[in-house]
């Protein structure tokens, strides 16, 4: 009951403030709207009706995902090539007050809806406010889609913390605001209000049954060419193991940022890690996990990246069982547009009584090739 | 008695002052814009750029640290053209500045009404590399297109702060008349080698060598955004050798180990050519852009001939 009014409470207060954001700001004289150049017509084209009409159509992207796999892997048996996903992109602005992002997953039988969400972009209160199906702002790879990771496959701590390699996605409303710090350091509080379901990790069983999930960030530029981003999470939901019973999530996620603006389309370098803490309520007590990732990227030519990766969680409902792995990987990219990588990988599976032996061990090797056609936004930092 | 009199004069004066100096908070994607932004605005504006002048315009992260500069902004001055097209928009998005986003007062496109080449006049595709289906974006490289901003520039401002149009427009004045004098000493420096041919690195100089008449014959880019192949290379190092072409001109972002190479190989000479402000610390405002290339330009041709 209570649940359920903080939700409806948090919808009223978003209502509110749009309403506010409409009307606080002074009316500012009316622009001349700065004429956007018109896109060159096709040859032949009269113009007239039908091309006004395809003028405000969102710009439209699908951005393709193929992995052939190498090697064998019983646990994680993915087929040995698939076009694991295709990821169509629809974006536009909807009104003066808020735009719209759908990102629509398709696998080669199924599809969901990964992302679809209206972000709310003038508010007043430095408040910037998201609703619908997002992916959750719980650490930092959780929030990015596959196709900008920088491996073929989502990392253990992913898997085994967050329900599996799609991660924490939810349905609701997110607020974040800006805090004002000395100096200048971007702070940002984000407070998550969502369904309490997610494949894998959160089941809801009634419909006050929520999740939420609040997320601390910081950046700071430490020179033109590095930068440091830290961020906090904590997440909390219901598991579903029996009524009321909960799964808290706790992250620190940090990334290292080295590109020297001058040569920078040549060099950089990424170094991110992560950590993930899962407190599980389940018949027989709490299990208390925990999972990590390290991960460094260098960029060695305009098109050319390697990296290393190093990995270990335990598994939310059985903390006994922990995996561990590392993970290199060659990237090149013909051009911004595709992106074409390898991974050799070993995971080391913990069997289930076993603590640190190991009781499966896979060595596999992971051929990605990505591609994009359309206009896909870029992606935030 | 006496202090509350002094505290109420202070006060008075805090208040009156406080409305003088709030200056405009102008943010350019470009040094560039900035530059001719503090000039038109001159102490009525406090400008800043998100993109530093050494730096490849085209790729700029969307670091969360120019979130909070454009939360804070007044005016944000763009070269549009897509140039911004690959960190701006989400930036933008995250602002919390309803005032900056396109279409309201706050947002600029400084390419409105200036002379844009190379307008694709047929379906562009990415089979061509990485073009820009409006035109392209490095207009502010003919200082006459720098006119043309400056003016957009100070139209805009009047429009946001009424109270200094007397000034911007006195301001816009001065620097016009700065840039008529300079452009007639550049155009002076470089009529002897008007028709002379050269190779650039990328596409970054038509307007320059419209403005300066100078024919670009090709780049070592084989397309837009491509890194050089051999064979392409091949095909310049031929094409400088044939066409009699004196110099190559590269930006500072760029890897010089190709020109450098095909200069070994022709005997051309290859000319670190800044295309902003900030490139290097000596070119501070806009007209060191066109002073330091002109120069640069000069020197290297020197004994070349035009052909």
């Amino acid at each position: 009951m209570l649940r359920s009014m903080a939700c409806t409470a948090a919808l009223a207060l978003l209502v509110a403030g749009i309403a506010a954001g409409q009307e606080s700001p002074p009316p500012t004289p009316t622009a001349t709207p700065t004429p956007t150049p018109a896109p060159p017509a096709p040859a032949g084209s009269t113009g007239g009706a039908s091309q006004t009409s395809n003028y405000f159509n969102p710009s439209v992207s699908v951005i393709g995902n193929f992995l052939a796999l190498g090697g064998q892997n019983t646990l994680e048996n993915l087929p040995g090539a698939s076009l694991r996903e295709s990821e169509v992109g629809l974006q536009a602005v909807v009104d003066p007050y808020a735009r719209a992002d759908f990102f629509i997953s398709f696998g080669e039988h199924d599809v969901s809806v990964e992302e679809g969400y209206l972000t709310f972009t003038s508010l007043p209160a430095d408040l910037l406010v998201k609703v619908g199906r997002m992916r959750i702002a719980f650490g930092k790879v959780n929030t990015m889609h596959l196709h900008v990771l920088p491996w073929p496959d989502e990392p253990l701590p992913v898997v085994n913390l967050l329900g599996g390699e799609e991660g924490w996605v939810g349905t609701g409303v997110s607020m974040a605001k800006l805090v004002p710090l000395p100096g200048d350091v971007f702070s940002e509080l984000t407070l998550q209000v969502l369904r309490g379901d997610s494949d894998g990790l959160f089941v809801a069983s009634k419909r006050s049954d929520l999740a939420y999930n609040a997320h601390y960030r910081m950046f700071a530029d430490l020179s033109d060419s590095t930068n440091l981003d830290l961020g906090l999470s904590y997440g909390l939901g219901p598991n579903g193991t029996s009524p009321d019973t909960k799964t808290a999530l706790g992250a620190v996620d940090a990334t290292l940022r080295w590109k020297p603006l001058v040569r920078g389309n040549y060099r950089s370098a990424i170094l991110r890690g992560e950590f993930f803490q899962s407190r599980r309520d389940q018949a027989g007590g709490t299990v208390n996990a925990s999972g990590w990732f390290l991960s460094g990227e260098y960029q060695l030519a305009k098109r050319w990246w390697v990296g290393v990766r190093g990995e270990a969680s335990e598994h939310a409902a059985d903390a006994a069982v922990r995996d561990t792995g590392e993970a290199v990987t060659l990237t090149f990219w013909p051009s911004e547009f595709s992106q074409l990588r390898g991974e050799l990988r070993q995971r080391r599976y913990g069997g289930p009584n076993s603590v640190s032996t190991a009781a499966y061990t896979a060595n596999e090797v992971l051929l990605q090739l990505q591609f994009a056609i359309g206009a896909h936004g870029a992606h935030p930092f | 008695m006496k202090t509350t009199k002094t505290l109420a004069a202070t006060l008075l004066l805090v208040g009156l002052a406080i409305p003088a100096q709030a200056k405009l908070r102008v943010v350019t994607s470009l040094q560039d814009l900035a530059s001719i932004a503090e000039a038109v605005g001159g102490d009525r504006v406090e400008t800043s750029a998100l993109a530093r002048g050494y730096q490849d315009p085209h790729f700029v992260d969307a670091k969360p640290s120019f979130i909070l500069k454009l939360s804070r902004a007044d005016l944000l001055i763009v070269a549009g053209l897509e140039l911004e097209i690959g960190y701006l928009p989400p930036l933008i998005d995250q602002s919390r500045n309803e005032k900056i986003h396109p279409g309201n007062a706050g947002y600029l496109d400084a390419s409105t009404g200036c002379d844009i080449l190379q307008k694709p006049t047929q379906v562009v595709t990415r089979a061509m590399g990485d073009v820009h289906p409006y035109g392209n974006p490095h207009y502010w490289t003919d200082p006459e297109n720098g006119r043309v901003i400056a003016r957009t520039i100070a139209a805009r401002l009047a429009e946001v702060d009424p109270s200094g149009k007397a000034a911007f427009d006195s301001n816009l004045a001065a620097f016009e008349a700065r840039l008529t004098a300079k452009e007639r000493e550049w155009d002076a420096k470089m009529a002897p080698f008007a028709g002379a041919r050269i190779v650039t690195f990328h596409e970054s100089w038509p307007n320059f060598a419209k403005r300066f008449k100078l024919e670009i014959v090709g780049t070592v880019e084989p397309k837009p955004g491509i890194p050089p192949s051999p064979t392409h290379t091949l095909e310049i190092i031929n094409l400088i050798a044939n066409e009699k072409v004196g110099v190559i001109l590269v930006e500072p972002y760029f890897d010089r180990k190709t020109p450098d190479y095909i200069a070994e190989k022709t005997g051309c000479t290859v000319v670190t050519f800044y295309p902003s402000v900030g490139g290097i610390p000596e070119i501070n405002d806009y007209f060191g852009v066109f002073d330091h290339d002109v120069d640069a330009f000069v020197k290297a041709m020197i004994g070349k001939g035009t052909r």
